[in-house]
């Protein structure tokens, strides 16, 4: 028999994909009987605590932890930072205790005697000037004549734009609980790597791959920040080595957590633009610096400028800043929401120099994009969702009172091509399916998502199929980052499930009297194509397989997508905010985000996705930073406190538009997890200037910033 | 947290006997949200903590003809159910309100909201009350954007009670109660400037528990509170002010402004008393007041901002007791 045709079924005949399913772990997950790696509690379960450095930049000269030893309850001490070692922010793991209580293990790393030579810090990086010799210089970019399409432009727009460091904030914190058991390791990580991260802690501990064993039923929240081991999950393992095996639980508290388990890389740029009257950028010029930490780091000069591509004559250069400061991690759509922030205000500030629309000016200068036609249909969208005709103004021309309504626009892009996934379907005789891969959930709905595509192929219901994900024993499939997981695991899946339906044709079609090509698997039925009347029910159908169950793989190549899934996305988002110019409070009213996205497996987990996003970007615009201290290398709001996250009244209403149409959806599956976190930052950030006059040149939008602007200060 | 021996009296006078004479022998536990957060910040490491929620006597609000009797572990949610409260000192009402955390509201007292210590993040992270290092001001040459614009220092910190500027205005009265007997103070002198880290923002001794709050009668006093704060969920306000006005048909007899996380206090604006004092209450006169109330600010190098922002909670808290009934 021919290899099976995997396409996806067309639009109309699908029965599940494409239906607004609700998560299938929802009820789970609500009332608390889904386990996450922090409720994970063993018998005779230690915990541990982490001792972590007050410097930002210090030599450890000796670690004592005779007196952490000593105190009742203390069943192992393990250093992290020997004598020796060059600390490189504060917060980096020096010393970690295991004890019989949480609070015995926090009392006893106190007890540790840390002797630091303090070493010069410097923690700053968004005044680039003052960074001296911190500056690492990534080269210019030219392309075309910037200098000589300056000369012809008729207008030149300048400004400068900021986006500070900020923090990842899982909901669950970093950290697993971990035992040995002989030879082996039975881990339970909170992660957003299954398949992957128990070759990475065997690595560090020095034992087979083989021997370590993942658990994840579920997890709070990674963004691109949970894929290895790292320290604490080495050392949390060998705590319990050193405690006869019992397990450990060592999750980072909230201060720990923000220090040095997260943090995207900050963006500023002084950027100048040429243009023509009409708005047709014509030159491009930027100087961007930021920083990833002791690395140096921000956006890449490569990334400017954003989604405008082919601008076509461009000078861009790139300053990394060294800062000691905990290392930044990939947060969902790395640099993208920076780079779109810079772009995106550099164009609207623009519009407003030549006193245009910058709905023209962004439609415009579409043509140097990789997908105008997509994102001007996007644009229009928007704009209607919005109300742009009802409600734009030029800027600053919000009428009287000292409250001021404006809009604003943002950009973006990504690939999510579905990562590399193997998927394992097994159809027992009794008719029950079980479909396993070694992936995650990291509460998108990707347990959602394979049960559909299972129902979709075997003519099931979504409840018929058990999907079984979090453990290293599955198949493997990739790391959940970089929108991937969608498109990988649904290949597979696909795949999978239509292999196994292949054998059962196979085992049925002779009691049917025809060839197995000529079945189909509808409504819990195998049917002869075309004549229903000649059927078996799906347990009917099973039982026929006798004693053996059907055990069949399917694997994605990303190399070979065939037709399944592809990548390249764009979306738009307008905001709609109110300023109270006395003070300085911004107010989101709406934001409305219009997203392609290929085939849309479920509209409702796609929407959340986005709506999740969005949320973030809010976030981004009007609440989050870290707040470094320069006397005392600290990062001064590493809690809940001030550091800022939106609460639901500060979010407003958020409009959702899944751009789907059949070219799209001819396109196959793509991922939705990180495009529509990279325009809102920039769309807040311009429908401020909008509504005030001015540009807010740094976000988030706080009150002092955005009173320093009104009052023409820097904040 | 450091281990701590744990006692929860049933009665005022043992919880008294289980205090101790110095600062850091034993802390007073009500609601929790602030203290148990020092604890597991190692800020404070009490050696006993003294439950007081099983007090009765400290529990309960009575209106009695000398105004409101606020009970020291009445929540922050009974002060809102509160009828008396709601219609006749909005202004309290406002304040409590503007706690926008349904957890902590259900949790925090009265009694807790006033001796909650300062939320300055260096403080926090244990360099002190003064926050000083090496004898300098880490405020002063720091991160200083939500610190003091009132007060001129040692303390920059500003004081975090949300009640408390509303009682300065309102002119209530605090009961403290000690082992050798009870005093009573204004709202006012409860609040301190401490010019050590060794002293206290408030006036309240080691040995003493906070046990009610005394609130004038409201007849013929307008008051509000306007809050200016950068989130509307849960976060600390960036400044606020609390107004009593007593009337004399519809001009102002007498004023009391008080602006709160401002200054280490809450910070009562006597000029812009005075200039309120035989007016009527308009916009153009709230203005001004307003400016008044900030006249004599002098904010560090990144928070010239709350200047602004306090003017503006002025005229706001004004506008609102105008427009509210006496």
């Amino acid at each position: 028999m021919p290899e099976p045709n995997y396409s996806w079924p067309p639009r109309e005949k699908r029965r599940v994909i494409g239906k607004r399913v609700s998560r299938i772990d929802g009820p789970a997950k609500a009332s608390g009987r889904g386990k996450y790696g922090s409720d994970i509690h063993q018998p005779g379960l230690l915990f541990a605590a982490l001792l972590t450095c007050p410097h930002a930049h210090a030599r450890v000269r000796s670690v004592d932890t005779k007196e952490a030893q000593a105190l009742k309850g203390v069943t192992a001490v393990e250093v992290i930072s020997g004598p020796g070692t060059e600390i490189q922010w504060a917060g980096t793991e020096v010393a970690a205790v295991a004890a019989v209580t949480e609070e015995i293990a926090r009392d006893a790393v106190r007890r540790i005697k840390v002797d630091y030579e303090i070493l010069p810090h410097a923690v700053k990086e968004d005044d680039l000037k003052a960074a001296g010799a911190r500056s690492k210089p990534a080269g210019e970019v030219l392309v075309g004549d910037p200098d000589d399409a300056f000369k012809k432009a008729d207008v030149i727009s300048e400004g400068e734009y900021g986006i500070p460091v900020l923090q990842h904030c899982c909901l669950e914190s970093h950290g697993q609980v971990v035992m040995w058991k002989g030879d082996s390791v039975e881990y339970w990580p909170s992660t957003q790597n299954v398949s992957g991260i128990g070759g990475d802690l065997a690595r560090s501990l020095e034992v087979p791959a083989a021997n370590v064993h993942v658990h994840q039923d579920h997890m709070g929240g990674g963004f691109g920040s949970k894929f290895s081991a790292d320290r604490w999950g080495v050392v949390a393992a060998k705590l319990s080595r050193a405690s006869g095996g019992r397990p450990v639980k060592l999750f980072l508290d909230r201060r720990t957590e923000l220090e040095i388990a997260g943090g995207r890389p900050s963006g500023f740029a002084r950027i100048k633009l040429g243009a023509r009257k009409d708005g047709a950028i014509l030159a491009w010029e930027s100087h961007s610096w930021g920083t990833s930490g002791v690395g140096g780091g921000g956006v890449a000069a490569t990334q400017l400028p954003y989604v405008f591509t082919n601008i076509p004559n461009r000078r861009v250069n790139h300053t990394g800043v060294i800062t000691h400061t905990g290392p930044a991690r990939a947060w969902r759509a790395p640099n993208h929401p920076q780079a779109s922030f810079l772009t995106c205000c550099a164009i609207e500030d623009l519009a407003a120099r030549l006193n245009l629309d910058p709905l023209e000016v962004f439609d415009k200068n579409f043509q140097y994009t990789a997908r105008p036609e997509v994102y001007r249909a996007q644009l229009r969208k928007a704009a209607e969702l919005i109300e742009w005709k009802k409600l734009w103004h030029p800027r600053g021309q919000s009428g009287p009172g000292p409250v001021k309504r404006g809009l604003g626009i943002g950009v973006a892009t990504w690939g999510g091509l579905g990562h590399a996934s193997d998927c394992r379907t097994t159809i027992h005789p009794d008719g029950s399916v079980e479909v396993e891969l070694g992936s995650q959930d990291l509460g998108t709905g990707t347990r959602t998502v394979i049960a559909m595509v299972a129902a979709e192929t075997l003519g099931l219901q979504v409840n018929q199929i058990q999907v079984k994900i979090g453990d290293n024993r599955y198949p493997p499939s990739g790391g959940s980052g970089g929108s991937t997981t969608v498109g990988g695991v649904s290949a597979s899946t696909r795949k999978s499930t239509m292999n196994a339906l292949q054998k059962l044709f196979e085992a049925v079609a002779p009691g049917l009297g025809v060839p197995p090509d000529q079945l189909e698997a509808v409504d819990g039925k195998i049917q002869v194509k075309g004549n229903p009347a000649k059927s078996l029910t799906w347990k009917a159908a099973c039982q026929k397989l006798g004693v053996k169950p059907i055990v069949e793989m399917g694997q994605n190549n990303p190399k070979n997508p065939m037709g399944l899934i592809s990548q390249g996305v764009g979306g738009i988002q307008i905001a709609d905010v109110s300023v109270d110019t006395e003070t300085g409070v911004v107010k989101l009213n709406r934001l409305v985000a219009v997203q392609d996205c290929g085939l849309i497996i479920n509209p409702k987990t796609a929407e959340s996705q986005v709506y999740g996003a969005c949320i973030m970007a809010i976030c981004g615009a009007l609440f989050e930073e870290r707040i470094m201290c320069q006397q005392t290398g600290r990062f001064l709001n590493a809690d809940m406190e001030f550091y800022k996250l939106a609460g639901i009244d500060d979010i407003g209403e958020i409009i959702v538009h899944l751009d789907i149409t059949p070219e799209h959806d001819a396109r196959g599956v793509i991922g939705l997890g990180e495009p529509p976190v990279i325009p809102g930052i920039a769309a807040i950030a311009n429908a401020v200037a909008n509504a005030i006059g001015v540009r807010v040149p740094r976000v988030p939008l706080t009150p002092d910033r955005v009173l320093a602007a009104l009052e023409g200060r820097r904040a | 947290m450091q281990a701590f021996e744990y006692a929860s009296p049933t009665t005022l006078k043992e919880a008294l006997a289980l205090l101790g004479e110095r600062w850091g022998e034993a802390d007073v536990l009500a609601g929790g949200t602030d203290l148990l957060s020092l604890m597991k910040d190692y800020v404070h490491t009490p050696k006993r903590v003294v439950n007081i929620k099983g007090i009765a006597e400290l529990g309960g609000i009575r209106k009695t003809a000398a105004g409101l009797r606020i009970g020291a572990t009445v929540t922050l949610d009974e002060l809102l159910s509160n009828p008396t409260v709601r219609t006749e000192y909005p202004s309290l009402w406002a304040a409590a309100e503007g706690v926008t955390s349904p957890q902590i509201r259900n949790m925090g007292t009265v009694g807790g909201d006033l001796c909650q210590r300062p939320r300055c993040w260096y403080f926090r992270l244990g360099y002190g009350l003064l926050a000083q290092k090496d004898g300098r001001s880490l405020v002063v040459n720091g991160e200083n954007k939500y610190h003091a614009i009132f007060g001129g220092g040692p303390a920059y910190f500003v004081s975090a009670s949300s009640l408390g500027p509303a009682l300065v205005a309102l002119g209530a009265r605090i009961k403290l109660a000690s082992a050798s007997g009870t005093r009573e103070l204004s709202a006012a002198e409860f609040f301190v400037i401490p010019k050590s880290d060794s002293e206290r923002e408030i006036a309240l001794r080691p040995n003493e528990i906070l046990t009610e709050v005394l609130v004038p009668p409201a007849a013929g006093v307008r008051n509000a509170t306007y809050e200016v704060r950068h989130k509307e969920a849960l976060d600390w306000p960036l400044a606020t002010a609390s107004v009593a006005l007593r009337m004399k048909g519809t001009t102002v007899e007498s004023a009391r402004v008080v602006m709160g996380h401002v200054a280490p206090i809450p910070w009562q604006a006597k000029e812009a008393e005075q200039f309120l004092a035989g007016k009527a209450v308009t916009e153009e006169v709230a203005e001004q007041a307003g400016k008044a109330a900030v006249a004599g600010a002098k904010p560090l190098s990144q928070n010239a901002y709350k200047v602004r922002l306090a003017q503006v909670a002025v005229k706001r808290a004004l506008l609102a007791a105008a427009r509210g009934k006496a």
